[in-house]
């Protein structure tokens, strides 16, 4: 199927997608940063459409969308954050987290603008049917060894978690 | 220039391509799409308005009791009177309620009840579109939908939607689990032939169960029947219907996460209700109930049995019409009651009239693949009001044991022991 | 530049620009949950990067985004299962109360 209006397409989904990391910053209430931040998620599962990368799209509207952010949710929601929505919301030393954050968009900048020569010149014909099935195989083939390793850190994570979570450990 | 619109559109429905996707050109696989989510949004509508009606109906019959008798003949316009009044009540916005995600909740929860049926099949050629990723596509749009559940219960500003929201997502996320692990056992099925590739898209499923001559349901005796098991369970608690609707029938006792909600905004969590029903259904028919097939494909085959069955929309339309004309013959006789009974018989005569047009030929062939899945698809709405009228609410602590500490280890099993059926059979 | 057909470019300029943001919300908010969605922003910043690349040089770019997704659910779950618990003690999401090592 050929690409539609890829221009249109991919300067709206960016645009959502600045535009929720944006609010995430500057919102008071958690509430609203949380939101924002899945707008940001739900643009970035588009983007990643539009690379032809079907599964990491799926993986992220389940998981990240679906899942982390229902997640941080619950948190807000149970350490309910009246009181600090009347608090001072940036901290002290916003100045500098500014001026380091400059510094680094301006190294940004550097590596793009000298580092574009090293890029291949011609994009990999990826069919988009067996796109999964050739993730599948890379994940359990090459890359089994992490695949497991994973596996222990959530079990690690999951534990972890509720063992914090306790009233009493 | 109507002339080439004409064959256009006739070029485009005899010609078998797939889905408005694969159109000839761009502006007209965007017309196609847009009368397919028309169709859509219509059938979704009849069918939620038809679901209110049969639920009521059909729990008063199971409790021995007659239901809505009054405001049409057998209560057949209680569901627009309901409408009606939903959409004239005032709507309340609590004083300390965060406005914009109040505003936003049923939004959300409506527009993911509603996208996950791009990727309904209903037919080898009738899907808005048939993306590679189906299954997941599914998923994932039920996943925000907990997202919205969340919200309303936070936005309302009080406890009990809160406590409501928060059990209600605590019960979806669990059971999103175990369904997700059935559904792999599903498409894990897809993968057992000689190429020895699955594929996630929802027609691609139906078409592998078209290929291996077997509904997914009944291969692998009885691993196929265990998973299928599973994600029926889990599609009703991940619906919050009852036996598993303790945060919704807290609004009986207490409040439930849309206790805050009144008129229009109500109707829409109602509305999207019944389409996460409507959408899981889909899945399981799709999955493992063999979508479009007709049963039997193998042992009654020919062109005898493919007449008979081809026969059977148009005569369960014509046994409906005449439900209604029996009806209309046992209305009383009370001159009040003419209207009633006129329009009860007027109402047999569309259906009797819908009927014999499913035995032309052309339509017949048509409506066939449709016809099979909303017939599949009603038989899971009849099951789902059935459970309302028959089994006791499970308490929450139970409902958590049972989701995370039976379904999961079973749904492991069962995919482990398809994977290991599949390799040596 | 803004015109042209999009390249591997334009990705990598909107990663770089959420990255950005990421960073300037972990240095410059007190909310301790506002901090770990900014880290989330970051992840996924480095997400778009790895997708966008992988357009270039093979599927490894998406094996390793899958990655990287579910190390954040590990990260986030543990991290808020931190906040809970200091939230227990201290009765504040204020990054600048927690300044004693035991309290």
């Amino acid at each position: 199927m050929q690409p539609v209006a890829t221009t249109f397409f991919f300067y709206m989904l960016s645009g959502l997608a600045i535009l929720g990391g944006v609010l995430v910053i500057t919102r008071k209430n958690a509430v609203h940063s949380a939101l924002a931040l899945i707008l940001s998620l739900l643009a970035l599962a588009g983007l990643y459409l539009m690379l032809y990368a079907p599964f990491v799209a799926g993986v992220q509207i389940i998981l990240y969308a679906g899942g982390i952010m229902v997640l941080f949710l619950f948190v807000i929601m149970l350490v309910n954050l009246e009181r600090s929505q009347k608090e001072e919301q940036f901290n002290q030393q916003w100045i500098a987290g500014l001026l380091a954050a400059a510094a680094l968009g301006a190294l940004f900048i550097a590596i793009y603008v000298k580092g574009q020569k090293l890029f291949p010149q011609r994009i990999l014909q990826m069919p988009e049917e067996s796109n999964t099935q050739q993730v599948a195989v890379l994940l359990y083939g090459n890359y089994m060894f992490s695949f497991e390793i994973a596996s222990l850190l959530l079990l690690v994570a999951i534990i972890g978690a509720v063992v914090m979570a306790k009233k009493r450990i | 220039m109507l002339a080439s619109m004409f064959d256009g559109i006739k070029a485009y429905l005899f010609s078998g391509k797939s889905t408005p996707g694969q159109a000839d050109s761009i502006p007209a696989s965007l017309f196609w799409a847009l009368v397919y989510i028309l169709l859509i949004f219509l059938g979704l509508s009849i069918a939620v308005i038809a679901m209110n009606w049969l639920e009521r109906k059909i729990l008063a019959h199971m409790q021995v009791r007659l239901g809505p008798m009054r405001v049409g003949p057998h209560g057949l316009l209680q569901p627009i009177a309901d409408a009606l009044k939903l959409l004239i009540k005032e709507d309340i916005t609590p004083a300390a309620a965060d406005k914009w995600v109040f505003w936003l909740a049923p939004l959300m929860v409506v527009i993911t009840a509603f996208t996950v049926f791009i990727v309904v099949p209903f037919g080898p050629a009738h899907a808005v579109t048939d993306m590679n990723i189906g299954i997941l596509f599914m998923l994932g749009v039920s996943s925000l939908s907990v997202l919205g559940i969340v919200m309303a219960g936070w936005a309302s500003n009080s406890h009990y939607p809160l406590m409501g929201a928060l059990r209600s997502s605590a019960q979806m996320v669990s059971y999103e689990i175990a369904m997700g692990l059935a559904v792999v056992s599903a498409v894990l099925m897809t993968s057992l032939n000689d190429k020895g590739t699955g594929t996630l898209s929802m027609i691609g499923i139906v078409q592998a169960q078209a290929a291996q001559h077997v509904w997914f349901v009944f291969k692998f005796f009885p691993l196929g029947l265990i998973a299928f098991f599973i994600f029926a369970v889990a599609m009703v608690a991940e619906t919050n219907r009852a036996p598993f609707d303790l945060p919704e029938a807290e609004s009986e006792l207490t409040a439930g996460f849309h206790t805050e909600y009144s008129g229009f905004r109500w109707s829409l969590f109602f509305l999207a209700e019944y389409s996460a029903m409507i959408a899981v259904s889909s899945i399981a028919v799709t999955l493992w109930l063999g979508g479009w097939l007709r049963p039997f494909t193998d042992w009654l085959s020919g062109d005898t049995w493919d007449m008979v069955f081809a026969l059977i929309p148009g005569l369960s339309l014509l046994f409906l019409a005449g439900m209604c004309f029996y009806s209309t013959t046992r209305m009383p006789k009370h001159p009040s009651f003419r209207i009633q009974t006129a329009g009860l018989a007027g109402f047999g005569v569309v259906l009797a009239a819908a009927g014999v047009l499913l035995f032309v030929p052309p339509v017949r062939a048509w409506v066939q693949d449709i016809f099979w899945f909303s017939a599949k698809v009603a038989v899971f709405m009849y099951l789902y009001i059935w459970y309302r009228g028959t089994f006791p609410r499970y308490r929450f602590d139970q409902l958590m044991k049972v989701g995370w500490k039976i379904l999961l280890p079973i749904g492991i099993g069962v995919l482990v022991l398809t994977a290991i059926a599949g390799v040596f059979f | 530049m803004l015109m042209a057909p999009i390249g591997t470019i334009h990705y990598l300029v909107v990663a770089a620009a959420l990255f950005i943001l990421g960073v300037i919300g972990v240095l410059t908010r007190r909310n301790v949950v506002i901090v770990l969605m900014s880290i989330e922003l970051i992840l996924n910043a480095v997400n778009l990067n790895l997708v966008a690349f992988s357009r270039l040089w093979g599927l490894h770019g998406q094996v390793f985004a899958v990655f990287v997704i579910t190390d954040a659910a590990a990260e986030a779950a543990v991290g808020l299962g931190i906040l809970i618990a200091f939230f227990r003690n201290k009765e504040t999401v204020n990054v600048d109360e927690v300044n004693l090592m035991k309290w």
